[in-house]
């Protein structure tokens, strides 16, 4: 199978029902997205596939028809993506386990309405589990990356 | 006397090495407990001063932070306790875990493992204190828990980064032919001002390295730079670009995926066994029975996770029954008799409490039966190791907590000396107690044993983890209580009985060891609560269930602060009390604990009225040396109880960095909230019956609070930070749901009698 990851093709050889997740990982070393429940409930494994966020670690690669974007390709020409930015100012993680799936759910959340309100966040992120507790700093961040995105 | 009681364990230390010695230079010097482990592999043109600190000719700092990063921020805090004295920026070091080495043992993370309460300060209680950290110097004990890495690292780190700084400065001053009395460090640079002279550390470490300090001069506290401000974590920027920094991102050439198929009966063996269509499975490379002291089940080597994972679903077998109580009735029962059989120890015991309550009249005594489940920790990152065993020498890449015990224990399994034992501590994604356990990397290297020297990445499933954790135990108290006719408790007396984690540790670790004294963690949270009530008797009764339990975040303050602080609450119902002015006139002879319960009441504006539909609850709890008190609103919504906002006041000795103190006191918070709200873990012919997020779920961001955090510093002594937000939070959310519909519920979780939004 031949995927577009990051802007890059490349040739997988695995199980068409191998999820992406595994794929990425073991097949083509692409390590951002994280193995969290297997059964699309945490949200740590979520990449991008035509823009849209999905749960990786339940989507067969056979079945991946368009370009993936994982955390590992956000950052442009060694700059941070600005809600990767904003997420540093506001020293979001502490384990950061979850945060590649945090970060890519809330990119495409700021891609489709560019001011959210608590609500907009609240059900964009709800599928992202944090055992940490950095929900209050990541509410901030989305909200800061809003405002840097607007002022870019 | 007096004079000698203001002098801080620092300055005695020191003092002790004057005497002994004739200059004071600080621990490791004056010591030299162990060798410095960075003499070993120093890399060409590097420097090592002591085990925290390197320097490259390039004047590349690096330091060593030998404790976990599992979220709390030590790779911050602890290299800044040497950068401040240093003189780097923290931006400037690298930081670097290090290898496995006795001489990273951590004192302070059993000192507070006796029985007696952090206020205490008697002699038995020091005595105590210094044994237990002698315990642990013995043991060569590298861990991380019990929220004591950066109390353990305060004076070790700190003088580290002070005597390299004076090494380099002597050096520098030979070197420039000036005297050392005029050179200033910045940025990693020595600096002649009168001269215009200057060298870098990497320019003068060769020459350095011997000119060890005759004394050493820590910086005062108000010269800080670092310190007490909140710095940019070292980690951060690792986490918000995906960066392969976890143990399940252990690549390796060669490498080979497997996961683990456990007996979900603990320590039941197979009865019946086949293979032989999981071997057949595509990218199947082998099978491994397994037998430990974890129990036992299958290794599965594979090309891929994935294969790994298909083909331990397709192993057929059957497993051996359980030697504990099977289901949930049955562990209850276990506790209640535990409870009833009085076969406990009582840990406090003031007064007379027999006596108090032998004559009491009804309407004085307030009496309640509390019980909590079992917990599973749930880290983000599963449960997994990396091991390749090739020509006499094992690698461990391992996210783990217990370098040292990881190191012996897994040496044994693969038939190899420690000394040709590499464990390679990854960062975690989550530890919460969990990854101070040592199965993961027994199976790792087990597995590796059958694998031909190539490196094998061992990754449990979800399933796997949660239904093989070392479990927050399960837990019964009885409590009684007789009130004066002030409504003030003047007696209280609480039994509480649960398995013994320290037992069920030393079982599956050290087995020929034995437990001596009681487990305090039974009570913990209870018995060493600053209150003054003048019979007062906590007792703890070790309940025999082998399910094994282990270190939950905060281990038995997160039951024990649940109980207590519920008790407490119901006492001032029942005395016509308000339950924050109650706390305060009990805990008048500790003004710390004042002073946090009036500023949390502060914070929240307790006492004014609320709309209809919203209340309150309070609660506060003393753990790890820190003084917690916490207060959290909530309102009735048609969707359910909505967690409106938390207030927490936190007195923590000395905050090094209150950006991160703040992150922990919210995280060990949500962590309890979480756990208060909806989790248990419940048991049905011998196993576990939650698998996975969908059963056994956290708290959602839709869920979370709005938190308002205040930091004090009026203790005399440095507190913990990672743990000590968790105690407090359930039994500040009962007391609140107690508030807001009048139902007293002592049994977690909460939402079995009341939902949440």
């Amino acid at each position: 199978m031949r995927l577009t990851v990051n802007g890059k093709a490349i040739d997988i050889d695995a199980d068409p029902e191998m999820p992406l997740l595994w794929a990425l990982r073991d097949i083509a070393g692409i390590l951002g997205p994280k193995f969290g429940c297997g059964i699309a409930a945490c949200g740590a494994c979520t990449v991008h596939v035509g823009g849209v966020p999905v749960r990786s670690c339940v989507l067969p690669v056979g079945d991946v028809e368009d370009n993936v974007l994982t955390i590992d390709g956000l950052a442009q020409d060694g700059r941070l993506h600005p809600v990767q930015q904003a997420w540093l100012e506001e020293q979001v993680a502490q384990c950061g386990y979850c945060q590649a799936g945090q970060i890519m759910t809330a990119v495409a959340l700021l891609d489709e309405i560019s001011d959210p309100t608590d609500e907009d966040i609240d059900n964009a992120m709800g599928g992202n589990l944090c055992r940490c507790g950095t929900y209050p700093r990541i509410r901030a961040a989305i909200k800061r990356a809003a405002s840097l995105k607007a002022g870019a | 006397m007096g004079a000698i009681a203001t002098i801080t364990r620092r300055s005695l230390l020191i003092g002790a090495a004057a005497i002994a010695g004739g200059v004071a230079v600080g621990y490791f010097y004056y010591r030299k407990p162990f060798p410095n482990p960075l003499d070993d592999d120093l890399a060409e043109g590097n420097v090592t001063f002591n085990p925290y600190v390197k320097i490259a000719a390039d004047n590349t700092v690096t330091v060593i932070v030998p404790r976990a990063e599992m979220g709390q921020g030590v790779t911050t805090t602890l290299a800044a306790l040497v950068a401040e004295e240093l003189d780097v920026a923290l931006d400037a070091i690298k930081v670097e875990h290090g290898p496995a080495s006795y001489a990273y043992y951590n004192r302070e993370m059993l000192a507070e493992g006796g029985p007696f309460a952090f206020f205490d300060d008697g002699l038995i209680a020091e005595s105590g204190r210094a044994a237990f950290g002698a315990a642990s110097k013995f043991l060569g004990l590298q861990g991380t828990g019990g929220s004591a890495s950066v109390r353990d690292a305060f004076d070790n780190m700190r003088q580290a980064g002070a005597a390299a700084r004076q090494m380099l400065i002597a050096a520098a001053a030979t070197r420039l032919d000036v005297p050392a009395g005029e050179l200033r460090t910045t940025d990693a640079t020595i600096v002649h001002q009168p001269s215009g002279k200057s060298v870098t550390y990497g320019e003068v470490a060769v020459d350095a390295q011997t000119l060890a300090p005759e004394t050493l001069q820590l910086k005062e506290k108000a010269h800080w730079r670092l310190l007490g401000k909140p710095q940019m974590r070292t980690d951060m920027l690792a986490k918000v670009t995906g960066a392969p920094i976890f143990g399940v991102d252990v690549n390796l050439p060669d490498m080979l995926y497997g996961t683990v198929k456990m007996s979900p009966r603990f320590g039941a063996k197979p009865t019946k066994i086949d293979l032989s269509a999981a071997e057949k499975m595509p990218g199947v490379v082998k099978i491994v029975q397994m037998d430990t002291t974890y129990g036992h089940g299958f290794g599965i080597i594979a090309q891929n996770t994935w294969a790994a994972f298909k083909a331990a679903e397709a192993i057929a077998v059957e497993w051996g029954e359980p030697d504990y109580p099977a289901d949930n009735a049955a562990i209850s029962k276990a506790l209640q008799d535990a409870l009833a059989s009085a076969d406990g120890s009582a840990l406090r015991d003031d007064g007379n409490v027999d006596t108090a309550f032998a004559d009491v009249a009804r309407e004085k005594l307030v009496e309640a039966d509390y019980e909590v489940p079992y917990l599973a920790h749930a880290c983000m990152e599963p449960m997994n190791a990396t091991a390749r065993l090739k020509d006499g020498v094992l690698d461990l890449w391992s996210p783990n907590q217990v370098p040292t015990i990881t190191r012996q224990l897994c040496a044994g399994l693969a038939g190899v000396g420690q000394d040709n034992v590499n464990v390679h501590t990854t960062y975690m994604g989550g530890g919460f107690g969990r990854r101070g356990e040592v199965d993961f990397s027994m199976f790792a290297t087990l597995i590796a044993k059958e694998a031909d020297g190539r490196p094998v990445k061992v990754t449990w499933t979800r399933e796997e983890d949660v239904r093989h954790d070392v479990y927050r135990p399960a837990a019964a108290g009885k409590f009684r209580a007789r009130l004066g006719d002030d409504g003030m408790p003047v007696a209280v007396d609480m039994a509480i009985a649960s398995p013994s984690v320290m037992a069920s540790i030393l079982r599956r670790t050290f087995p020929w060891l034995w437990l001596p004294g009681p487990d305090k963690t039974i009570v913990e949270g209870s018995f060493d609560q600053p209150y003054t009530i003048p019979d007062y008797r906590v007792t703890a009764i070790p309940a025999a269930i082998s399910i094994p339990v282990g270190f939950w975040r905060s281990v038995g303050n997160s039951y024990n602060g649940f109980f207590h602080e519920c008790f407490m609450d119901e006492l001032a119902a029942a005395g016509k009390l308000d339950p924050v002015e109650m706390r305060r006139k009990l805990l008048a002879a500790q003004p710390a604990a004042v002073k946090v319960v009036e500023k949390v009441a502060e914070m929240a504006k307790w006492g004014e009225a609320l709309p209809a539909g919203k209340a309150k609850g309070f609660a506060f709890t003393l753990s790890f040396g820190s003084w917690v008190g916490e207060i959290v609103q909530i309102a009735d919504t048609p969707a359910g109880i909505r967690l409106e906002k938390m207030w927490i006041a936190a007195d923590v000795g000395t905050a090094l960095d209150p950006g991160i103190i703040e992150a922990q006191l919210v995280s060990g918070a949500v962590y309890g909230l979480s756990a208060a709200m909806g989790q248990e873990v419940t048991f049905a012919d011998g196993m576990v019956e939650q698998s996975n997020f969908h059963d056994y779920d956290a708290m959602r961001i839709f869920q979370c609070p709005e938190f308002e955090v205040a930091i004090l510093e009026n203790y005399h002594k440095l507190g913990g930070v990672g743990e000590i937000g968790t105690p407090p939070a359930a039994p500040a959310l009962a007391n609140a749901v107690f508030a807001l519909t009048g139902k007293r519920i002592r049994k977690l979780p909460l939402n079995k009698e009341v939902s949440f939004a």
